[in-house]
């Protein structure tokens, strides 16, 4: 049987396979996520982003349990970054996820960003795509640490989680543009440690300056290591989620996500034609003209 | 070319992972994809692990005295569940000579004794996996 009907049929090393297929733009990996995008939206996707080392794995280890021992079947995409000088990765998310890396409900992959910005790898949205057709109910999708503006997961995730901890910076930070704009919830972690209430009472402000909210994000204080708080963490995930549905607003979202995933395909494919015949011109980067007039030049003979 | 994506695992109960992350910074440097799982997996944890993360490469680090039952017992597992054929399983750490034939015939396919460089592992890694890199 092919990759992407054993993939259909709950195959879990064709699953593994196939999400490394696609992650190395291997031959047939289009086709192979063409026979499964049908069962995309069969999931719900949850985006756990924050900065590095606020807790965002140990914090998904606890969520992903609480789904898992209810009988959902859930996929986790953790992504780490990518060296820019030897293409290596350490993917270290499975460290604190030890409490769900043997369920058999629970499907986990590590993904480098392979030079991808934003927060995910270029293929994570791919990878999600496998995990749904897999039959994942829930797939959470953990970011890189992000610092201020990485919010690429806002696109993909139908609830965004934000997880701060106490002593990354004053009120301000809580105020700039940027990542603090795309939490759908926010959990405060490491509650047990000094200035936790801090934050918690400067991310609540934070949030009351704006007063028309469809939905305002609740703010939880959360200890992942012990597991304090976790459990309503989900219900303001779930609180969300029953927002998304009942307001109708979970089908815009995903006919955003699917525009935005097109637009991506065809960015990439154009990229790479413009990188060939760009590659194919190298003579008329010799001949003295400035870089817009052969920009020019070249889009004209080519796209017009 | 893809990276070789390689598990760096910790079987057992020691608590010792200064080896395991000495080598598995020494592979990030070598351009290898390391999924590093932290202390105290057990061998159907890593079964697991090295089925959903398609690697190449199990890399095991042992030091408690445990790698008679452990070791042999991951390979079992990847043999269950049919990939053992397209990983190379290797162990590490402070293994007796004289078990590490028995290890090979269990189907760890090397065995890095305490004094191995890292640069003799990654030579090993690259000259014998078990799938194409393509």
């Amino acid at each position: 049987m092919e990759l992407a009907a054993r993939v259909l049929d709950g195959d879990k090393t064709a699953c593994a396979r196939l999400i490394s297929l696609v992650e190395n733009e291997s031959p047939g990996y289009t086709d192979a996520l063409k026979a499964l995008y049908h069962r995309a939206d069969d999931t719900y996707v949850i985006g756990i982003t924050g900065p590095p080392g606020a807790g965002k794995s140990t914090l998904t280890d606890k969520l992903v349990k609480l789904l898992a021992d209810s009988g959902e079947r859930v996929g986790v995409l953790a992504i780490d970054p990518t060296s820019p000088f030897s293409r290596g990765a350490i993917l270290g998310d499975r460290i604190r996820m030890a409490a769900v890396s043997g369920n058999p409900n629970v499907f986990i992959r590590s993904m480098g960003s392979r030079g991808h910005l934003g927060g995910l790898s270029k293929h994570t949205a791919n990878a999600a795509v496998v995990l749904s057709a897999y039959g994942c109910s829930y797939i959470f999708v953990e970011t890189v640490g992000v610092g201020q503006s990485e919010i690429d997961i806002a696109g993909m995730a139908d609830t965004t989680v934000m997880v701060l901890a106490p002593g990354l910076g004053d009120d301000i930070q809580a105020i700039k543009a940027g990542v603090m704009e795309i939490g759908d919830a926010f959990a405060i972690n490491k509650a047990d440690k000094e200035g936790a209430g801090k934050t918690y009472r400067e991310t609540l402000a934070s949030l009351d300056f704006k007063t028309d909210w469809d939905f305002k994000p609740p703010v939880c204080q959360t200890a992942a290591e012990t597991g304090e708080g976790v459990e309503k963490l989900l219900e303001n995930i779930m609180a969300h989620k029953t927002y998304l549905y009942n307001s109708g607003e979970l089908n815009a979202k995903r006919a955003r996500r699917k525009a935005a995933h097109m637009r991506d395909i065809v960015r990439d494919r154009l990229t790479r034609r413009i990188e060939r015949l760009i590659a194919s011109k190298a003579d008329v980067l010799e001949n003295g003209a400035d870089p817009y007039t052969l920009a020019d030049e070249l889009i004209k003979e080519r796209f017009q | 070319m893809r990276p070789i994506r390689i598990l760096v695992a910790k079987p057992g109960l020691d608590g010792h992972d200064r080896g395991a992350k000495v080598l598995a910074r020494a592979f990030r440097d070598a351009g290898m994809e390391v999924i590093y799982t932290g202390l105290r997996q057990t061998p159907e944890m890593i079964a697991a692990a090295a089925i959903q993360e398609d690697v190449d490469v199990v890399a095991m680090s042992i030091l408690s005295g445990a790698h008679m039952h452990l070791l042999p017992r991951v390979v079992r597992l990847l043999k269950d569940e049919g990939v053992y054929d397209d990983i190379l399983v290797l162990g590490g750490g402070v293994i007796p000579k004289e078990d590490i034939p028995l290890l090979k015939e269990a189907g760890i396919q090397e065995i890095f004794t305490p004094g191995a460089t890292t640069a003799e592992v990654i030579e090993y890694i690259q000259n014998n996996l078990k799938r194409a890199l393509g």
